[in-house]
């Protein structure tokens, strides 16, 4: 019989511009499972970890969303290459987060897998469903394409901590948009884990930005910001979604309204989530000689 | 010598154009309005009245009711009624064939449309007439042809309409503005009620004739009148499933808090700071035309406006020169008459913003240049004005005017233009001229804006999504997208 | 109704601001810039482009002016004046050149208040026929030369053409460039031969027929012009009537364009015809709204502006009486030639 080893614990860290930092703020709250037991203990981010978050995003921005479509592609494709590598430290951490039967944790993984393979194949075929060519009444030729909106913030769910989170993610980064998340407050550890698959899976730093703490706390502060284009407020409970919604007013930012409680987020995404934060372009030019 | 030798007339006397002023009579105004609710003209329950006037000569047109809460109240119910009753269930051929009565009736009333805009708006009678009332009804025959074709549209099979649309529209293109709202929203198989602009309810009101000639169901389509108390009592209502706003960004603001946490869908259509950017390469001549289309049309009231020229350095004083000098041949005065070129301002109020604005620029030290230009005494009126030297940080250079004043910004190389073009709040349009393929392109990729026009200006088409991005707003108008905004999708 | 802006403000001078724009043309002495091939190709090809839709759009709303009743009036009288009375017909004979001159000197023999045409047109050897009879007439006798209307004849033969015209009597000589030339890029052959044949006038003056029909481009016929003008022409003339299309609005745009800057940059005032396709009054009164507000109304003027046509005089005369008795014509109201 060997001698029993002490188990090496990860501290759980923020993800901003491809660093991992604890929080500026110095602050951590616990994190417990479902059974209650304890976790960790989770960075509690500050206003001005939503700052930098957002100075990140924003920084990513050109370089993300000129990538080409099948770059993008590519490189969501690698997420669900090294999540599948890791499936079973997601299963653990989706059970002990959930409370979930190892069979419907492992369920869930893999419909995350599955879920950034599905988008990963978009990234290049957006413009060609979502774009046009307009057959004006005149000598133009006129073509409307896509773009990404920006910078989104992103409140993830709070009843499906790894295909939740994934399923509002990944959808608005094959759009070409840069993000920053506020993960589950309750059950931040897959998110976190998710954050350490996309810093090796050539997601460019920025990007992705990842932030733990309480909602209350922080979404007011996401929504206020100027710089800030869209609010993803899947998991953001009615009233701070509402005031989130009011306050983005500031900069006319574009709104994605909270899910419904008790979503099934294994359905068929389709593409509405694709195509809430994108901007749609119109080219005009004279056809002439 | 032989060719000094012809007969009459040498050209030092000029070529005066003699008045030629369209008829009004055709445009049968009646002195008083009441609301149009449940299909039909009825007074107001809880409002009040109202004038609408010619802003060309302030002569007073008719008597427009302001609906109260209790008529909006009434108005959506009546949508909500046609939505649940024969509108809801109805095929999206019979929908379509309602669309297409109306546009042709649109095209058949087009001399009395045009007359009856020009006269309650004050915009010039050539552009009432060529451009906002065919526009007007090249839009209902676009959609028209969507109502039975939605399963095809991108949106997933069977995609269903919002419900009660609320849809709140500006002065500066009445009739074209209700168009672009009724048209989409009636082809997806919504019922609406629609709030004109309190300075220029007419066109709406003949389109409510229009609709009632057109055996559109009653209800489908409610039109209120009054200001924005009205619109707001009609946005904050419970029963309007879907909110459409086309006007300033402070106003959308508003309304975008004001439908937060409800269940209302939202698209707005805001304001713009829109750069035309000239190259030095450009087709000069035609840039010169874009640059006069992009600011002059309609006043400057125009939200996609290019009100901020942005020319290369090395062409930037030939530029100036070749724009003043066709300034010189712009026609201010009556709208009425076929050869004007820029009208009347449409209120007291918007010259009164036009002039505090530009006084602003004067002040931050931008020279200001109009052609010399007599303006008539009565009517609320403002020439053609040019600020050069302007700096980005003015006011001028920033702030929406939406009138006719352009400000001159010069740029050295690509990189500045599109760094200059994207320095704005706004994200509506922008211009670009060049005779270079892969620059148009790669500019056209980089600015950011809803619609880019490139070697022209100020085209609008059904066919041709329109909307913008930042503070300009978001959802389109036009297009296969723009029934996105009338569909829950 | 006002018009902004007065006259000192359209014709502010621009010749240093617009030069920009045409690098090398007024910096540079003329003389040298046609002598060399190279540099003279590529200041035309320096020239700013002319964009199709955007050109066609603008002659479209120029299209649109109203011009009624008085106006209309003045355009009519105008649009006679600046007449360049034409029959270039094989079939010609002197009886009709004769015919058309009478009717050139005196448009409606009942009304003195019409004016005299600009010029007679015709082909050199019936110079002397229209030399004769519209002696004192104050009518000008202008002369198709140069292998007219193709060109395409040896330099010698194109000389002695313009020769023959000149020595008949021509006060005006049209021209056609050699579009061959043009197109293949032989700019220097185009105006080496300008050149001569402005010599060979020997004081008559000089229209050059580009024949834009051919040129296709408005990027061609902007070059063509600029290279018109830079070889001495004193009119740029669209058309030969011979090719479709002929003279359009926004092919006249161009020229006037041309001549705008041209005169902007060296000083030199140079006259624009249209010609080929121009049938009624309205036709005609949207060349002259388009020069009016292009280069202004001082190129209003037969000396600046021609209108190269047959059948237009008679509906002028039928739309000027209409104008003043408020009845429209009959065909047989006005004289057939």
């Amino acid at each position: 019989m060997s001698e029993p080893r002490l188990e090496v614990k990860k501290t759980s860290k923020l993800f901003i511009g491809g660093a991992f930092p604890r929080s500026e703020s110095g602050r951590s709250y616990v994190v417990s499972s479902a059974a209650g037991e304890f976790l960790c203990n989770a960075a509690w981010a500050s206003r001005k970890d939503v700052r930098d978050a957002v100075v990140a995003a924003r920084g990513a921005q050109p370089r993300w969303s000129t990538a080409t479509a099948y770059n993008r592609g590519q490189v969501l494709y690698r997420v669900a290459e090294l999540l599948e590598a890791r499936r079973g430290q997601f299963v653990h951490e989706v059970r002990a987060a959930e409370g979930a039967t190892a069979r419907s944790a492992a369920a869930q993984v893999d419909a995350a897998i599955d879920r950034w393979v599905w988008y990963a194949g978009w990234s290049d075929k957006l413009a060609q469903v979502a774009g046009s060519s307009n057959p004006v009444a005149g000598p133009y030729f006129n073509f409307s394409v896509p773009e990404p909106t920006g910078v989104i913030g992103i409140v993830a769910p709070t009843d499906s901590a790894l295909l939740g989170l994934v399923s509002v993610v990944a959808p608005v980064l094959a759009a070409g948009n840069t993000v920053v998340v506020l993960a589950d407050e309750q059950r931040p550890i897959p998110a976190v884990s998710l954050t350490e698959v996309l810093a090796t899976a050539d997601v460019p730093a920025g990007v992705v930005n990842l932030l733990t703490g309480p909602a209350d706390e922080l979404v007011p502060v996401l929504a206020a910001h100027r710089d800030v284009d869209g609010l993803d407020l899947a998991g953001a409970e009615p009233v701070l979604a509402a005031a989130a919604e009011a306050s983005g007013a500031t900069n006319i930012k574009r709104i994605s309204r909270g899910v419904a409680p008790g979503h099934d987020w294994r359905r068929d995404p389709g593409t509405a989530r694709l195509l809430r934060f994108v901007e749609t372009k119109t080219v005009w030019h004279p056809i002439g000689s | 010598m032989a060719l000094d030798a012809g007969g009459a007339a040498p050209g030092t006397s000029g070529f005066e154009y003699a008045p030629a002023p369209e008829s009004r009579a055709v445009a049968r105004i009646q002195s008083s309005y009441g609301l149009f609710i449940g299909g039909a003209f009825v007074e107001s329950i809880d409002g009040g009245t109202f004038k609408t006037v010619s802003p060309s000569s302030e002569e007073v047109l008719a008597e427009v009711t302001a609906a109260g809460p209790l008529d909006v109240a009434a108005a959506v119910a009546a949508a909500r009624a046609a939505f649940e009753g024969p509108w809801g269930t109805m095929p999206g051929r019979e929908r379509a064939k309602y669309l297409y009565r109306i546009a042709r009736l649109i095209q058949e009333r087009s001399r009395e449309l045009a007359v009856v805009e020009t006269l309650d708006n004050g915009k010039p009678i050539r552009e009432s007439r060529d451009v906002d009332v065919p526009l007007a009804a090249a839009h209902f025959f676009y959609y028209a042809g969507w109502a039975d074709k939605l399963d095809h549209a991108g949106f997933g099979p069977s995609p269903r309409a919002l419900g009660v649309a609320g849809q709140v529209i500006p002065w500066n293109f009445p009739l074209l503005m209700a168009a672009w709202k009724l048209a989409p929203a009636l082809a997806t198989g919504n019922t609406c009620v629609l709030k004109p602009a309190e300075t220029t309810p007419l066109s709406a009101l003949v389109l409510a004739d229009i609709l009632q000639q057109a055996g559109l169901p009653d209800g489908v389509v409610n039109i209120l009148t009054g200001d924005g108390t009205t619109g707001a009592a009609l946005v904050a209502h419970d029963g309007v499933d879907k909110v459409a706003f086309t006007g300033s960004t402070e106003v959308g603001r508003r309304i975008a808090e004001s439908v937060a946490g409800t269940h209302k869908h939202l698209t707005l259509e805001l304001g713009g700071k829109a750069a035309n950017i000239v190259f030095a390469d450009a087709a000069l001549d035609q840039a010169v035309e874009g640059i006069v289309n992009g600011i002059f049309f309609n006043q400057g009231h125009v939200c996609c406006a290019g009100s901020r020229l942005l020319v290369e350095e090395s062409v930037a004083a030939t530029v100036v020169a070749m724009l003043k000098r066709r300034l010189g041949t712009l026609r201010l005065g009556d709208p009425m008459d076929k050869n004007t070129d820029i009208g009347a301002i449409n209120s007291p109020e918007q010259l009164g913003r036009i002039v505090a604005l530009v006084d602003a620029g004067e002040n931050e030290g931008a020279e200001r240049w109009s052609p010399p230009c007599a303006l008539p005494e009565k009517g609320w009126w403002f020439p053609p004005t040019v600020f050069t030297d302007v700096s980005p940080a003015h006011r001028i250079a920033r702030e929406e005017i939406f009138g006719p004043v352009l400000s001159v910004l010069t740029f050295r190389t690509p990189d500045e233009a599109v760094e200059k073009a994207n320095n704005t709040t706004y994200g509506l349009s922008a211009g670009v001229w060049t005779e270079k393929g892969s620059r148009i392109l790669s500019m056209a990729s980089r600015l950011r804006a809803g619609v880019v026009w490139a070697n022209t200006f100020n085209r609008f088409d059904p066919a041709s999504p329109f909307g913008g991005f930042k503070e300009s707003g978001f959802g389109r108008e036009g297009g296969r997208q723009g029934l996105g905004a009338y569909l829950d999708v | 109704m006002q018009t902004v802006g007065d006259l000192g403000v359209r014709h502010a001078p621009l010749d240093d601001v617009v030069a920009s724009a045409y690098r090398g043309a007024a910096s540079s002495d003329v003389s040298s810039l046609i002598s060399s091939q190279d540099r003279l190709a590529r200041f035309l090809a320096g020239l700013p482009g002319v964009d199709q839709v955007g050109c066609e759009q603008r002659a479209a709303a120029l299209a649109t002016r109203s011009i009624k009743t008085t106006a209309k009036l003045t355009a009519i009288e105008l649009a006679i004046s600046m007449i360049d009375l034409t029959t270039l017909e094989g079939a010609d004979t002197h009886g009709k050149v004769r015919t058309l001159c009478a009717k050139a000197r005196r448009p409606e023999p009942t009304d003195d208040v019409v004016p005299h045409v600009a010029a007679v047109c015709v082909y050199p050897d019936l110079v002397a026929t229209a030399r004769h009879a519209l002696s004192g007439s104050g009518v000008a006798v202008a002369s198709v030369a140069t292998a007219f209307p193709s060109g395409r004849a040896s330099l010698a033969v194109k000389l002695a053409d313009v020769g023959d015209a000149v020595a008949a009597g021509a006060d005006e000589v049209d021209m056609v460039i050699d579009r061959g030339a043009f197109l293949q890029g032989d700019v220097g052959r185009v105006v080496e031969e300008i050149v001569a044949v402005k010599e060979a006038c020997a004081g008559a003056h000089l229209k050059v027929i580009l024949e834009t029909g051919e040129l296709a481009t408005y990027d061609n016929v902007r070059r063509a012009a600029w290279l018109a003008m830079l070889g001495g022409a004193d009119f740029v003339k669209t058309s030969t009537g011979k090719v479709t299309p002929a003279s359009t609005v926004p092919v006249a745009l161009v020229l006037l364009e041309a001549v705008r800057d041209f005169s902007s940059v060296t000083g030199r005032t140079v006259g624009v015809k249209v010609a080929g396709g121009i049938r009624t009054s309205k036709d005609a009164i949207r060349y002259l709204v388009a020069v009016n507000e292009t280069v202004g109304p001082e190129w209003l003027v037969a000396s600046r502006f021609r209108l190269g046509a047959s059948s237009l005089l008679n509906d002028l005369l039928r739309q000027r009486r209409k104008q003043l008795t408020g009845q429209y014509a009959g065909s047989d109201d006005v004289s057939v030639e």
